[in-house]
């Protein structure tokens, strides 16, 4: 049941995504950093989690679920060190998304050669 | 900024920029929105069969299995972004694999490999952000309100 959920409210949110694009005719790193924000916001209050419990990587995946991990990272932090801990705590948990990327894209640009 | 460009134009300019938008082709919008609907949806089934694979074969809990499931997405994507696969599925699936993860690990990885010709250090690793930047910027930036918001309602209650 979770993979039906997954894949609609994983697609759901690309076509909001494909819907700014086409319609609002924003540029895509517009689209991109303007859906990070509302994950965010709805992170701020509380809201994330829950459609993480119902509809997995469907929330997990897409690009929304970056912002919600900075929120909840700085969030859980911030509740232990107070507004230290809300610097400090940004990257907790983003750290394995942000890492491979870095690691995955400098070891590509050794191996392979751009085509066309 | 298009209607300031207008405005500086001359009447002839005008007519023509009236006639090229009369002529270009009208975004299939209504194509577009499915395909990103299902190419996305299907990103996040995949998605999720990693994970159930990382709690069922390898024992990670609900929660630990989303993080190695992003890093095997991040890697399949750099491995289709450096084979040259991805940039063609991506260009037809629109935002169905721009949202999802992918299209921050595709934003980076192609990113690199197009620097190379510049180095290793001012080249590769001094424009690999360049694109995945903005979402870090707006999201760090968005995160540290929202958060300071919440820890400030903590702390005053």
């Amino acid at each position: 049941m979770i993979y039906l959920w997954a894949f609609l409210v994983g697609g759901f949110i690309c076509l909001i995504g494909q819907f700014l694009m086409d319609v609002v005719k924003l540029p895509p790193a517009n689209v991109v950093s303007s859906l990070v924000v509302a994950g965010a916001i709805v992170s701020g209050f509380d809201l994330y989690e829950p459609i993480v419990r119902f509809a997995g990587a469907g929330a997990t995946v897409p690009i929304t679920s970056f912002g919600n991990a900075l929120v909840q990272g700085a969030i859980a932090e911030g509740k232990v060190h107070g507004l230290l801990g809300v610097i400090t705590g940004i990257f907790e948990l983003t750290s394995a998304g942000i890492s491979a990327a870095i690691v995955f894209a400098f070891l590509a640009a050794v191996i392979f050669r751009p085509k066309g | 900024m298009a209607n300031q460009k207008l405005k500086k134009a001359t009447p002839t300019m005008q007519k023509y920029q009236q006639f090229a938008k009369a002529r270009e082709p009208a975004r299939p919008i209504l194509r577009n929105l499915t395909v990103a609907f299902v190419v996305g949806g299907l990103i996040c089934v995949l998605g999720q069969a990693i994970q159930d694979l990382f709690i069922h074969v390898f024992g990670f809990s609900q929660k630990d299995a989303g993080n190695p499931t992003v890093a095997v997405l991040i890697a399949l994507t750099a491995m289709a972004t450096g084979l040259g696969v991805f940039d063609k599925f991506a260009r037809w699936a629109g935002a169905g694999t721009a949202v999802p993860v992918t299209g921050f690990a595709n934003s980076m990885v192609s990113a690199a490999m197009e620097y190379r010709t510049e180095g290793f250090v001012l080249g590769v690793a001094g424009n690999m952000f360049k694109l995945a930047g903005s979402v870090i910027v707006w999201g760090v930036v968005s995160a540290f309100f929202i958060a300071l918001i919440r820890t400030l309602l903590v702390i005053g209650r």
